[in-house]
């Protein structure tokens, strides 16, 4: 290494002076206008969706977020309605209560599948196996993230969803009692596509992102206190809530609100297995609903018909509510994440 | 502790078996679906496969995937030139030029919150803002400078992420080799930092590109959604065909050929999105062998 940055350094006198004083300028000049791209893009994202929210925001108002509503109206109006001097078509109304609902049930129940089985597996990957055996898993695990998010949509409509409809969903709804919150997993099993599908499908999408994390963290804690824990007779399980976890605790948080955000983002694949409805939230754990983000990809088209460019403009509405869930989660997530390093190391507190 | 407390050694022996039963139990549910999931794909497409698909355009609702192929190509060399430069430039501000702040808070302030907000924000919504901006708003219609532009952005916070951390992982003995040597700023940074930093840069461009060749949402407004339409090298006013919508857009439709079609599709995507991320993996290994190498 040395002898070779010594040539490059006696190669570099014989350059210009001229580029050789320039070059660096050039460096810092090209990345400091590189760095406020996405910041640039921001913005830009965030005005255009919110001018062309606006008529949606006036006529809509707050009723919007609530009602369960999705018409577009008279699509060949002669008549058009002017509402707060916005245009409307006659007949056209608009809630996104339905799909805000949709949204949040099908991204809670992947997290809450999600969560558990990527700590297990990480703990497994990171205290039970050896190196030669972890790595390729871990590598299996991560190659699920690149996984285009239209093939987990097109696996889970055409082999995951017909096998636990005509599986798994009858038995769960035939033996589930029938008392509060459980019995929402009875009822007909439906065919396949519906709110438990998308969760599952979602919750395989965002397990690559929590276990990698997870891994990490668990790699991070530092032997002796689990050695510590070992030596005062604690057993793996003992060791794993007493120490391993609470060290890593904050870590585990950030890495599951991320996978909340991606799964409240997801559009292909929950635009094919949820069934895409748009005014109407799932009856059981079975049946068919829709998301902000599927409805957007699905209805930008027929949208486009609407004269008076109301619905577009409703759609932009949907994409801001869509867009300040998904940005206010990962905030959120970055700020549990940042504090967790200025935290000392949890153990030893009472507990 | 006192020893009353303890709670009974059968209940522990029991807790800890079913922990350790639960952990691979876990391994098993995150696999399971794994091979599931590729092996479905793979067992739909291979029986109807011949290689002429990938030498024929799609014609209709069916045919082959050349043009299909081509045009998710040339996205991802868009998204190579666009978001590579722009990212590593923007990775290179975080890492080297941002001054640290008092207090031993992050660098970058703003600048780097953005650019993590950017990589939370949902890409169907970036898909609408393309359309309605530079597909209707500039005239541009469906085309390739617009899905290029929306992939861009979508992939630079991701490019600019991993730069910053190979750009970190270089020591700092390196730069303070080159300086002591007199080199020029700008030159020990292209010959020295950035070149130790190569692997882990060239490594967070293949996985955006592995990101960027498997998106669907946002360039279907952007791109478009016409499957046989021809490749054009305009950046402008020609849709781009390209695998994913053929993926979405041929699995509903009535005939067997489309179907096909689809599955044939969805291997290919499988085949691309392989061989990005083993290539990003063998180069991240070796770096590592190398390293450890020269350590010892």
């Amino acid at each position: 290494m040395m002898a070779q940055v010594m040539r490059r350094a006696r190669s570099a006198r014989r350059i210009t002076a001229g580029f050789r004083t320039v070059e660096g300028a050039l460096w810092q000049g090209a990345a400091r206008v590189a760095v406020l791209l996405p910041l640039a893009a921001l913005l830009f994202a965030v005005t255009i969706l919110a001018i062309k929210a606006r008529p949606a925001i006036i006529v809509n108002g707050w009723g919007f977020l609530t009602r369960s509503k999705f018409d577009l109206g008279q699509s060949y109006a002669t008549t058009v309605n002017h509402i707060h001097g916005v245009a409307v078509p006659v007949g056209a109304s608009y809630g996104a209560g339905a799909l805000i609902a949709g949204t949040l049930e099908s991204s809670a129940i992947a997290v809450i599948i999600a969560v558990p089985i990527s700590i297990g597996a990480a703990f497994a990957l990171t205290e039970r196996m050896p190196r030669w055996v972890s790595q390729p898993l871990g590598f299996f695990i991560e190659l699920l993230a690149g996984v285009p998010s239209v093939l987990f949509g097109l696996w889970g409509i055409l082999t995951l969803g017909p096998f636990l409809a005509t599986h798994i969903y009858p038995t769960i709804a035939n033996n589930m009692p029938n008392v509060p919150v459980l019995d929402f997993f009875r009822g007909a099993a439906g065919h396949g596509e519906g709110l438990l599908t998308t969760g599952l499908v979602l919750a395989l999408m965002i397990v690559p992102i929590i276990t990698a994390t997870t891994r990490d963290l668990f790699s991070q804690v530092p032997p002796l206190p689990k050695e510590g824990g070992e030596a005062l007779g604690m057993t793996d399980w003992e060791v794993a809530r007493r120490v391993t976890l609470p060290w890593v605790r904050s870590g585990i948080i950030g890495a599951t609100v991320l996978g909340l955000g991606r799964a409240i983002g997801e559009t292909i694949a929950v635009a094919i297995v949820s069934g895409s409805l748009l005014a109407s939230v799932a009856p059981n754990a079975y049946g068919t609903f829709g998301t902000l983000a599927a409805a957007i990809v699905t209805q930008l088209d027929s949208a486009s018909t609407d004269g008076t460019g109301f619905a577009v403009s409703t759609l932009a509405e949907l994409g801001l509510i869509l867009a300040v869930i998904s940005v206010g989660v990962n905030l959120a997530a970055r700020l549990v994440i940042k504090r967790s390093t200025r935290l000392g190391a949890p153990v030893g507190r009472a507990t | 502790m006192s020893s009353q407390a303890l709670p009974g050694t059968g209940r522990r022996r029991f807790v800890t078996a079913g922990f350790r039963v639960g952990t691979y139990l876990s391994l098993l549910l995150i696999m399971g679906p794994v091979v599931w999931l590729l092996a479905g794909i793979i067992a739909r497409a291979v029986p109807h496969f011949s290689w002429s698909v990938l030498t024929h355009p799609t014609t209709g609702e069916s045919g082959g995937l050349e043009n299909a192929i081509i045009g998710t190509l040339l996205l991802m060399a868009g998204v190579l030139v666009l978001a590579g430069g722009i990212g590593i430039l923007a990775g290179l501000h975080l890492a080297e030029y941002a001054k640290p702040r008092k207090s031993g808070k992050e660098s970058g302030g703003i600048l780097r919150t953005a650019s993590d907000v950017l990589s939370g924000f949902p890409s169907i919504v970036l898909g609408y803002v393309g359309y309605v901006a530079l597909v209707l708003g500039l005239h541009w219609n469906f085309s390739l400078l617009a899905a290029w532009i929306i992939l861009s952005v979508m992939v630079i916070p991701y490019i600019a992420k991993s730069t910053e951390t190979a750009l970190r992982q270089v020591p700092t003995a390196y730069r303070e080799g080159a300086e002591a040597l007199g080199m020029p700023s700008g030159y020990a940074l292209r010959k020295v930092t950035l070149k130790t930093a190569a692997p882990g840069i060239v490594t967070g461009l293949l996985l955006a590109l592995a990101i960027a060749g498997g998106e669907t949402a946002p360039l279907i407004y952007t791109a478009g959604a016409f499957a046989d339409s021809p490749v054009s090298v305009s950046l402008t006013h020609h849709p781009v065909p390209y695998l994913t919508f053929l993926v979405y857009g041929f699995y509903t439709l009535p005939e067997n050929a489309s179907h096909y079609l689809a599955y044939d599709a969805a291997l290919v995507l499988v085949v691309l999105v392989l061989v990005l991320l083993v290539a990003a993996r063998l180069i991240v290994n070796r770096t590592q062998k190398h390293s450890e190498a020269r350590r010892g």
